[in-house]
Order: structure tokens, then C-alpha cells, then sequence
């Protein structure tokens, strides 16, 4: 009954019964379908994301304030950036720092841990979910203000060396040690790759251990054998992934040297200096040429990595 | 003469029993020294401020909830006024990103329609663009129109699915459901509306929990936009306005400071509670943080 209610339905829905124009006009009744499906992304592309980075290219040409016009300047910008301005060499500087000696510590925890964890461990999830917890907090100000407290010259880190009869220094005020506490928040995060790192565990067919140990290959071996090798990909995607990712750190930074990335701009990050540039000295056409440098490196470091990724990265099926 | 036994492979051969509870002593030592940081904050908001500095421990001698009454009223609203605001922002950009997120993603997983792998491959783009990049002329448009200090530069963006990271999450989860049931619906007369919100959209829940989780943890702890578009202290929201103790009371008052930042990650460690199934899930299939 219901069936042939619907066929008529149909039917009549799809206009005259020749068969060619039926399924022409059923395609262009759900590409429409699409569309309204997609109007709200469609809008936000355009309006959001599109408009915005093509925005903010021609900006980067010209000397503008939010208050008069945009004065057309060319390349101004992008060659004071790299000549007359040491400042944003130096976040450049303390980014790269912090990007390179950061993400490879906090995946080498994410690992460690992640095997240590592995197979039937008793009590795996709620080591897991301890280990998880920074990462959901991390980026948080309240946990940035924490963190100045900790490694401040009167913190937690201080009052537990003061134990031991160890005097330690403002480590967030010392511009030799302030960098060092960011990138040990960044490290402290190492949950998120953990869990990735797990799943990428669970899929390695446990027969290759069985084969492996039955021709007698010990733990050190099997895992430079195997679990390296086939965990490969996975160290990719949470290399490309953590790179990108810490690039763009901001509040930590912000909030760590309370917006002035002092002191002696070593916590300087990128993101915090186009935002002093931008949106506190209105230069904004300058922040513009900074984001689109910012755009370039991430591009270019995505790209290299996926470059590199052909000598070191294991695909089951290229071998 | 016995047959050999087969060797037990070594990975999986228990280790003595000794050597397992090593491995646990030495696990639970490091969680502990992980989450210490975390542990003393809650205990220093516990204490007396000029006891916080002088005990590294976690057992506060003299307990007092003096530091959360003096922080809930430190600023120029009552600290419950700013989690109101953050409470709309975050709830509004869970709705925008549920719905919108979900109307394309049903778009691309299941309708045919022009140029759609390129659309598709420009939405994967968008995953992986560098928000500082827009922000400068964002700012500008959205100043323009008269909308700083208003929740419009903070949800609009949400309304119009640009998080594109789960607008992917749901459409490689639609992919896995059966075809089978999209043309079921059809043959019963269902339109695409009604197959998207009758059949499509509650097999997503799993889905859907994970969007709305981190939409709300990532809301709950964003800081830039909040700070670029919220500068009127009516309109704070709680990560800006905990902020403003750093200024307002330099390094004097660190009681206040730490409850405060208790009560604003307290619900997303409720969240964490509640939702650490589709969290962990989230995280392993996705790669979400």
C-alpha cells in the first residue's frame, strides 16, 4: 500500500515517465537539495574564510590603521619585517625554538607512554584519562595563570627546591628559564597524541608479534622492527598536526608575560606579536603581511613534511 | 620426553610480579607529579593566602573559603555574571556548529551535485588554515558593521560551519552508515530533509556528542577572539575577565585568583567526567585536541 502511494508519488514528483529526463531531472532535484544543504558553509567559505584571506592579502600591501583609508605601499612591509625590525625576527626566533624543541618532546612522552600503556594493562583507562586531563586544559588562561604561579620566583617549583635547600630563580621572570616553562606547558599536553598513539597501537595484528617472537626477536627488537615501522604514519599525522598546531600558540604566551612577551621578549610567539602589532598599535596592514608570512611558513613546513615523509614513513603497501 | 611448548610471544608473557608493580608505582608516580600542579592549585584556594607560598604541600593546615568570596566579587561584576556570558557564547556556538556542521556534512557524504570533490577538497583545506590569517580583516568587517562587543563576531562563524574540522568528523561518520536505510526512507516518500533529520541524524548522536563536547571546550576556553571582540567589561566573558586579575591585582592576590580559575575549569572538567567516552573516541578517530 505505502509502496505504491510512494511510487505515484515519485511519479508525479519527476514529472513525464521517459526514463533519460526522469534521472536528469531526480539529479538536479538533489543537487538542489545540495546546495540548501550547504548554504550555510557556502556563505561562511565565502564571507568567513575566503573573503577574509584575500582581505587581508591586499592589505598586507598597504599601510592602514582601521581609521583612514589604506594607503597602497607594496612590498614595504614584508622588507621592513626582515630589515628594520628585530623584534619580529626575534619572535620568529623564539617561535621556531619553541615549535623544535617542543612538539618532538611531547611526542616522544606521547609515545613512551602510549607504549607502556598497550596491552592489557590493568587500569588503562583511567591512566588514560589522567594523562588525557592537560590536554583538555592546557590552552586554557586559567591554567596559563597557574603556570605563571608555578614557575614564579615565589612558586611551587621555588617552595619545593627550597626543600632541598636550593635557591631557583623567577624562572617566568628570567629571560634564559621563561621560554624553557612554555614548552614544558606545551610537553605537559602530550595526552592528545598519547590516545592516537594507542589507537595506531591497537591496529598492529598481534600475530606479527607471535611470528616475530617465535624466531626469537626480543622486546627491543620487535619494536624497532615493528611497531616502529607501522606506527610511522601515525607519528606523521601527529608531527604535521603538533607543528601546525604550536605555531600558532597564543594565550600561553599572552598570559605567561600578561600581553608584553617580556621579559626581554623571550616569550614573544608569533601570534602575540601580530596581535601587539595589529590590534594594539593598529598596524594593521603590517599584521596582515604578518599573517600572510605565518600562512607561508606553515604551508611550506606541511609541505616539507610531507616531502620528508617519503625516507622515514611506513605504508604496509609500498614495500 | 615432553613436546616443547610453543614459546609464549614475549610481548605478552606476563612480566614477573614484581616488574608489573614497578610499572604501576612508577605510572602513578608520574600522573601524580603531572596533575600536582593542579592538586596544589585547588589546595592553595583552600588556604589562607599567606600560607599558599609557605607549603608546597597539598594538605592546607587551616582550611578557608575566604579566597572564593573575595575572587567571586574582585572585579567589577560578580564572577557569576561572566560565567553567564560565557555560558550564552558557549551555548549558542554548540546549537550553530551541531546544526550547520551537520547540514553540510550530510550534503557531502550522501547528495550528488556539481564540483562537489572540489568543494570537498577546499573544505579540507580550510581544516588546516591558520586562523591569524583571517582574523586582521575579520576584525575590520565585523567592526564595520558595528558588531564588537556584541556575541556576533564569536557565534556567526559557528552558524556558518566554517569549524570545518566537524563538519569532516561527521561526514566520514555518515559514510559508515548503511546505504540501505537513506533509500528506504526514499522509497516511503521521505525527502532529503526528512532522511537527513528522521534517519541520518540520530544514528549520528555518537557524532554529535563529540562535536558538541569540544565545540564547548574549545569555546569555553577560547581566549583570542573573546579578548580581540569583547573589551567592554559588561560583555566579558570568563577567560577575559580572569585575565583582568593579572592587571587589576599584579601579584598580590593570588588566592582569589586560583579559585576563580577553579570555577572556570570546573565545567569543563565536568564535561571531561561526563563525556570521556566520545572525548577519547573523538580524539583517536579524528585527531581532534
Amino acid at each position: 500500500m505505502a509502496d505504491t502511494v510512494a511510487v505515484e508519488r515519485r511519479a508525479k514528483a519527476s514529472g513525464p515517465v521517459t526514463g533519460g529526463s526522469r534521472t536528469t531531472e531526480r539529479k538536479r532535484r538533489e543537487a538542489r537539495a545540495a546546495y540548501l544543504f550547504l548554504a550555510p558553509w557556502f556563505v561562511g567559505l565565502f564571507v568567513i574564510t575566503i573573503g577574509p584571506i584575500l582581505a587581508s592579502l591586499y592589505l598586507s600591501f598597504t599601510d592602514y590603521s582601521l581609521l583612514e583609508e589604506a594607503k597602497w605601499v607594496g612590498f614595504d612591509n614584508y622588507v621592513k619585517m626582515f630589515t628594520e625590525d628585530p623584534r619580529f625576527v626575534s619572535s620568529l626566533k623564539v617561535t621556531t625554538i619553541y615549535v623544535v624543541v617542543s612538539v618532538p618532546l611531547q611526542l616522544a612522552f606521547a609515545l613512551a607512554l602510549a607504549l607502556v600503556l598497550d596491552r592489557g594493562l590493568r587500569g588503562l583507562p583511567i591512566y588514560r584519562s589522567i594523562f588525557y586531563l592537560p590536554s583538555l586544559l592546557g590552552g586554557s588562561v586559567a591554567i596559563a595563570i597557574l603556570w605563571r604561579k608555578v614557575f614564579g620566583a615565589e612558586g611551587l617549583v621555588n617552595a619545593v627546591l627550597g626543600v632541598f635547600g636550593i635557591q631557583g630563580p623567577g624562572w617566568v621572570s628570567d629571560p634564559d628559564y621563561a621560554l624553557g616553562t612554555l614548552i614544558l606547558l606545551h610537553v605537559w599536553t602530550f595526552g592528545a597524541p598519547m590516545i592516537i598513539f594507542l589507537a595506531g597501537l591497537r591496529q598492529i595484528p598481534s600475530s606479527y608479534y607471535e611470528a616475530a617472537s617465535v624466531d626469537g626477536a626480543g622486546r627491543l627488537r620487535q619494536f624497532r622492527s615493528i611497531t616502529l615501522p607501522l606506527l610511522t604514519p601515525i607519528i606523521f599525522f601527529n608531527l604535521v598536526l603538533e607543528v601546525i598546531k604550536s605555531f600558532q600558540s597564543f594565550t600561553q604566551s599572552f598570559i605567561v608575560s600578561n600581553g608584553s612577551g617580556g621579559p626581554a621578549d623571550s616569550t614573544l610567539f608569533y601570534t602575540l606579536y601580530l596581535y601587539l602589532k595589529g590590534f594594539k598599535n593598529y598596524d594593521m596592514g603590517y599584521a596582515a603581511a604578518m599573517a600572510w608570512v605565518l600562512l607561508l611558513i606553515i604551508a611550506g613546513l606541511t609541505g616539507v613534511n610531507f616531502l620528508a615523509s617519503k625516507y622515514w614513513v611506513f605504508y604496509g603497501d609500498s614495500k | 620426553m615432553a613436546t616443547p611448548s610453543r614459546p609464549v610471544p614475549v610481548l605478552f608473557r606476563p612480566l614477573p610480579k614484581g616488574g608489573r608493580l614497578l610499572k604501576h608505582l612508577l605510572l602513578i608516580g608520574f600522573g601524580l607529579v603531572m596533575l600536582y600542579p593542579l592538586l596544589w592549585m585547588v589546595s592553595s584556594s583552600l588556604k589562607p593566602e599567606e600560607l599558599i607560598f609557605r607549603q608546597p604541600g597539598l594538605w592546607p593546615s587551616e582550611v578557608t573559603l575566604d579566597n572564593y568570596v573575595d575572587g567571586w566579587t574582585a572585579l567589577k561584576h560578580p564572577f557569576g555574571y561572566y560565567l553567564w556570558n560565557s555560558a550564552v557564547v558557549t551555548a549558542l556556538s554548540v546549537v550553530a556548529n551541531l546544526v550547520a556542521c551537520s547540514l553540510a556534512a550530510y550534503a557531502f557524504a550522501r547528495l550528488g551535485f556539481p564540483l562537489k570533490k572540489l568543494w570537498f577538497a577546499v573544505m579540507l583545506g580550510t581544516i588546516m588554515l591558520p586562523h591569524h590569517v583571517v582574523i586582521v580583516p575579520q576584525y575590520i568587517m565585523f567592526s564595520k558593521l558595528g558588531l564588537i562587543n556584541t556575541i556576533w563576531p564569536l557565534v556567526m562563524p559557528k552558524i556558518l560551519a566554517t569549524d570545518a574540522f566537524f563538519v569532516f568528523l561527521m561526514v566520514q561518520f555518515i559514510r559508515t552508515l548503511p546505504r540501505e536505510l537513506d533509500e528506504a526512507a526514499e522509497i516511503d516518500g521521505a525527502g532529503y530533509w526528512r532522511t537527513f533529520y528522521r534517519v541520518v541524524m540520530p544514528l549520528c548522536l555518537p557524532a554529535l556528542a563529540t562535536t558538541a563536547i569540544f565545540t564547548f571546550i574549545w569555546t569555553w576556553n577560547d581566549f583570542l577572539s573573546q579578548l580581540l571582540y569583547l573589551n567592554n567589561p559588561d560583555n566579558f566573558t570568563v577567560p577575559v575577565a580572569l585575565r583582568t586579575f593579572l592587571d587589576s591585582s599584579g601579584e598580590s592576590s593570588w588566592g582569589p585568583m586560583f579559585a576563580m580559575s577553579i570555577v572556570a575549569l570546573g565545567p569543563i572538567f565536568g564535561f571531561f567526567l561526563a563525556g570521556q567516552k566520545y572525548l577519547i573516541r573523538g580524539v583517536a578517530t579524528t585527531g581532534l585536541k
